[in-house]
């Protein structure tokens, strides 16, 4: 029975190890300045993670194949353990744990211990159940008024759009999140019910958008295409398709677009959108 | 590590025949087989007081969520800040007195004046009782000034703190109100050093119920 | 420490009658096992929903008559609707982390061989302890009100007579949210969509309930090991079992509180009025919500897992207890570090009340104190090193016996180290970025507080079914139980891993949305026929508990030949424990090997002189 038990533990292993090894699952393509380094975090960590998972099972295998029942005669080590041992093994898991901690801390501080860098072109990102609102400035670089007084779904005013503030006039509102590459984005994410959670995952980026609150985040996108943004919060009965898409424009059409009013820029966001095809999975 | 001495006897058999007899003053009760659990129980002081600072723990740890829960939202711009209505200010002053006319009846008792003692007791009751009608009165000059459980956190705070710190006062009256039933009784030996240990814990309790108040009140009072 | 002398009376004699002696007992053992078969119905409804889901997941869209029939609303012609899942989703969390992980480990198993491994003869407060089972029991009462009330017509118009906000009957099978509840989706009412009216009330009301029970469980816990030790049991000589269901209770007493004060907030807010997690402006379902505002729905995220994260402690610590006793006994070799082991249970449940913010890391919370909690959250790691580290050096030079019990211990420590060690990649605020809310973290917490705790659970139902019952499980069916689910469980949990890789969202009734999903379609039909083979194969084990509770072969009093003071008194024990007599204590709980002592192991109550000296 040792042995076999040995031999599963070992199995179970290097299947699982193999998961990871063989990279048949992994990441989608990273289309972001930090995802790089969080990715290479990920590596580090995962070997740490594989290293310590192969170890712990690989004696655990080992003990109950060697240490098994065989002989009667002989009774098992009288022994009440081993502070040395104990006290190195405590630094060393300390030590590790604690170094990969904070090195894990690098990317979440660039991005949000700081401020959006200058230059950054801002979106605000309204959600509410279950589709995603995305409001532009327009020319002005000034947001319109909103209120949630002014809010009504079915005038197609999803985010309380004040038609009378001037600064409104040239605002869009779309279904369509479009940024910029290679240009510091900043989203401010805003929720009109209930939580929900915007997630690309080529952007390695998540972040939970809460009623009541307006959430600023930041982040560069490098690559030009047309992603999936998902909602990763339990937001009600039809959470598995709150989806919408991120689409990554070159700064030519990117700059055309955000210039264009309301009606002009939905129709030419709907056929950027067909124009740019989704990744190969 | 494991030096071993080894012995000479060999080992009783343990399964099966019964347990060793433990020495000293416990005793046989006759049936032979060592003491029993049965028979009298000696009464343990420790056992009142460990189980109402464990009670008290579990209480803290309710009151620090629901006060942790205030100091979040009062940092809310939504936040309405209510006026303190007088009647509250009275109350706290009667609990503050109560804490007073408990620890006087405590001090009787040990002191064995268990006349005083119920005398001090029956004020305390009812300083406790009076407390409370006057935390009703507080939330009804609430509902008279047009704040209502319902609506902006901060008056429904008066509403819960009230309620929920009342609720838990009523187990303190009632522990009160049974002292106070007994409390006509001589006591002596075993029964009488219960009663002291009982009374002990119910001011435990009964000064813990004021403090906590005091923090609440002082919390929906300054903090706004 | 002082010496605790236990001298109570044996305040209560043998009862008589059926009910007193089997419905409403106030014996620790009865309580025991009526909390044992409380988990043991609960659990079947939990895996029974987590099949549904499975096959929702695996076979989208296909026609289930049986389902059509049982819920005419939630499974319209036999389809099951995606609010249906998430209900399940709902309901398989709570009914699993409540009722069963909470109630099996602790009030099943530490109540029926705490006091008896400390030498007492019953719980400090019996009808307290009586309470607490019936408390509970009520909660789970109210919970299947909460499935029915809004699967079922007749029940649901039965409970909207409570109020306004018990509408009901929305066709799903309890309340929408996952276990976690979050507000305002859980604050708002039937506005916010189909299963959010009654059932969710009643679900609050549950579980609120149930912390009432499991508050007072604690108290009961918490004195009875001070006060009630026998002569002889130090703390230090007490198994390791008993460190793991005192720093259980401790965790429960602290947390279950928040957790009840929380409760009660959302239920305020659901059904009073109020406004504790509903903030000011919300325009829900076409309009805007009248009267709510000024709160936050953080707040609800704060005080859920300030009581959450114990609570995993709560579900896996009784295990790591029972693990070590029987790694022990069966390697037949004193545990490994005694007191690092007493150490790190309690440093774990202590740190585990400092790192409820990495479930929040992206909840909008202030990022500053997400790397306080994210670099606290690593550092549980290192008493859980620990812990793994004493497991495995008490197999080392070990004579291994591969019993039952031992084979489902082996699994807790490997399953223990697969599902703990992801958290070194979870409690990275920088990689939740990407992994928060995939199944990335289902797999991390059903493999660590999910079927590790199970994994003990087994393990102490197959260790200590003779002493409970005076017969024997099957050896061979046991083993049978432990292969098949030993891989099965690999086979579901690990390939979560994988679709965590590649993005997959928790909580999606469908993945067919998504082009990025599209190729993890192999991995969810393996899971999925993974996950029916395991969750069919404990039938045996049910087969294997029942059957040898009537026809299993005859146990003597220490079948095992174990140390601890449960075994040095009939099996079952009488009805005060120890048959009048009090236990004395000389040694600690692993005396196993000692050389020159006449057997393999020197029982705890053996008198000094009689046998060896112990170190």
């Amino acid at each position: 029975m040792g042995r076999v038990l040995g031999l599963a533990i070992w199995i179970i292993t290097l299947g699982s190890v193999w998961m990871f090894v063989s990279k048949h699952w992994w990441f989608p393509e990273s289309i972001s300045e930090h995802g790089g380094a969080v990715d290479r975090q990920f590596t580090i960590t995962i070997i740490v993670c594989g290293i310590a998972f192969a170890a712990a099972q690989i004696g655990l295998g080992w003990v109950v194949w060697k240490y098994r029942d065989s002989s009667a005669a002989t009774r098992a080590t009288y022994s009440h353990g081993n502070n040395r041992l104990e006290v190195v093994w405590t630094v060393v898991t300390a030590v590790i744990f604690i170094s990969l901690a904070i090195m894990g801390q690098r990317v979440w501080a660039s991005l949000h211990l700081h401020a959006a860098p200058a230059g950054s072109y801002t979106v605000e990102v309204v959600a509410q159940q279950f589709s995603w609102n995305f409001h532009y400035h327009g020319k002005d670089n000034v947001f319109g008024r909103t209120d949630p007084n002014l809010i009504d779904d079915s005038a197609l005013n999803y985010v309380g759009l004040d038609d009378t503030d001037p600064n409104a006039k040239d605002d869009s509102v779309v279904s369509t999140l479009v940024v910029p590459v290679n240009r510091p984005v900043e989203l401010i994410l805003k929720s009109k019910d209930v939580t929900h959670s915007f997630f690309v995952p080529q952007l390695r980026f998540k972040q939970d958008l809460v009623p009541g609150m307006a959430i600023p985040v930041h982040f560069t996108v490098n690559k030009v295409g047309k992603y999936e943004l998902a909602c990763a919060e339990l937001c009600g009965m039809n959470h598995y398709k709150m989806k919408s898409y991120m689409l990554v424009l070159p700064e030519n059409e990117f700059s055309e677009l955000i210039n264009l009013s309301q009606e002009k820029f939905q129709a030419r966001k709907d056929e950027l959108l067909a124009k740019y095809q989704l990744p190969q999975y | 590590m494991a030096t071993v001495t080894s012995t000479k006897t060999a080992a009783k058999p343990v399964v099966g025949s019964g347990w060793p007899k433990p020495p000293g003053k416990n005793g046989s009760n006759g049936n032979g087989q060592g003491r029993r659990f049965g028979g009298r129980r000696r009464f343990s002081k420790e056992t009142y007081r460990i189980t109402v600072w464990i009670l008290l723990a579990a209480i803290v740890m309710m009151f620090a969520a629901l006060a942790s829960s205030y100091i979040i939202l009062s940092a809310n711009p939504e936040w309405q800040p209510v006026r303190m209505p007088g009647a509250f200010m009275f109350s706290t002053g009667l609990i503050l007195v109560s804490s007073a006319t408990m620890t006087a009846a405590r001090r009787r008792l040990q002191r064995g004046q268990s006349r005083k003692y119920r005398g001090w007791l029956l004020l305390t009751l009812m300083l406790g009782v009076a407390f409370l009608a006057c935390q009703l009165k507080g939330l009804k000059q609430l509902v008279g000034a047009g704040v209502f459980f319902s609506g902006n956190p901060h008056s429904s705070f008066y509403y819960l703190f009230a309620g929920t710190h009342g609720i838990h006062l009523l187990g303190g009256l009632t522990a009160l109100a049974y002292l106070a039933s007994r409390s006509g009784k001589v006591l002596i030996g075993e029964a009488s050093e219960k009663r002291l240990a009982a009374t002990d814990v119910v001011a435990l309790y009964w000064h813990f119920m004021d403090g906590l108040w005091v923090c609440l009140f002082l919390l929906l009072w300054f903090w706004k | 420490m002082a010496e605790a002398i236990h001298e109570e009376v044996h305040r209560h004699p043998a009862p008589t009658g059926f009910i007193r002696k089997y419905i409403f007992s106030i014996d620790h053992k009865v309580i025991g096992i009526q909390y044992i078969l409380l988990a043991l119905t609960a659990v079947v409804v939990g895996l029974v929903m987590s099949v549904l889901m499975r096959l929702n997941l695996s076979w989208p869209g296909t026609n289930w008559p049986i389902m059509g029939t049982l819920f005419p609303t939630g499974a319209p012609g036999g389809i099951m609707s995606p609010e249906f899942y998430l209900s399940l989703v709902t309901m398989h969390g709570t009914i699993m982390v409540f009722f069963v992980l909470t109630t099996a480990p602790q009030g099943g198993f530490g109540n029926y061989f705490l006091p008896i491994q400390i030498g007492a003869d019953d719980m400090a407060f019996p009808f307290l302890n009586m309470m607490s089972f019936w408390v509970t029991f009520v909660g789970f009462v109210v919970l299947l009100f909460a499935i029915f009330a809004e699967g079922n017509a007749t029940v649901g118009l039965w409970v909207s007579k409570l109020g306004e906000s018990f509408a009901a009957g929305s066709g799903t099978v309890g309340p929408i949210g996952g276990w976690t509840g979050y507000a305002p989706l859980s604050a708002l009412g039937k506005i916010a969509g189909p299963g959010q009216g009654a059932g969710v009330n009643l679900w609050i009301i549950s579980i609120a309930i149930f912390c009432v029970g499991s508050l007072l469980g604690a108290l009961n816990f918490i004195t009875t090991l001070l006060n009630m030790r026998t002569r002889g049991m130090t703390l230090m000589r007490m198994p390791l079992t008993c460190w793991a269901w005192f720093t259980t209770a401790v965790l429960a007493l602290l947390s279950f509180p928040v957790l009840l004060g929380g409760g009660i907030l959302l239920l305020l807010d659901r059904v009073a009025g109020t406004s504790f997690f509903i903030p000011g402006g919300l325009y829900v379902s076409g309009s805007l919500v009248p009267l709510h505002n000024g709160g936050s729905p953080l707040l609800w995220q704060h005080l859920f897992w300030f009581f959450g994260h114990p609570e995993v402690y709560i579900a896996i610590l009784p295990g790591m207890g029972a693990t070590s006793h029987i790694l022990s006994t069966f390697a037949r070799k004193p545990i490994f570090g005694y007191r690092a082991m007493v150490f790190a249970i309690f440093a774990i449940g202590m740190l585990g009340f400092f790192v409820w913010g990495h479930h929040m890391f992206i909840s909008g919370m202030s990022p500053y104190s997400a790397v306080a909690f994210s670099v606290l959250t690593l550092s549980i790691g290192v008493p859980s090193a620990i812990k793994t580290f004493n497991w495995l050096g008490t197999l080392w030079g070990a004579k291994i016996r591969f019993t039952t019990p031992m084979l489902f211990a082996i699994g807790f420590v490997s399953l223990f180290v697969a599902g703990g060690i992801t958290g070194l990649v979870l409690g990275q605020t920088s990689l939740d970025f990407f992994f928060h809310d995939t199944y990335f973290v289902t797999a991390h917490f059903h493999l660590v507080m999910g079927v590790a705790s199970i994994f003990g659970m087994f393990a102490a139902t197959y260790f200590w079914f003779p002493k409970m019952f005076g017969r024997m499980m099957s050896e061979s069916l046991g083993k049978f139980h432990f292969w098949v689910t030993f891989v099965g469980v690999y086979a579901i949990f690990v390939p979560f891993h994988a679709m965590g890789m590649v993005g997959m969202p928790r909580r999606y009734a469908n993945f067919g949305e998504y082009e990025f999903l599209k190729n993890t379609h192999s991995l969810v039909l393996f899971v999925t026929w993974a996950a029916i083979i395991t969750a069919a194969i404990q039938i045996v084990f049910y087969f294997n508990f029942f059957w040898s509770m009537f026809k299993g072969k005859k146990a003597g009093d220490n079948p095992w030949e174990a140390t601890t003071l449960e075994w040095g008194i009939p099996s079952p024990p009488p009805h005060d424990n120890f048959a009048g007599i009090v236990p004395e204590v000389h040694r600690g709980p692993y005396e196993f090997a000692v050389p020159g002592a006449p057997k393999d192991f020197i029982m705890q109550t053996e008198p000094e002189g009689a046998a060896v000296a112990a170190h």
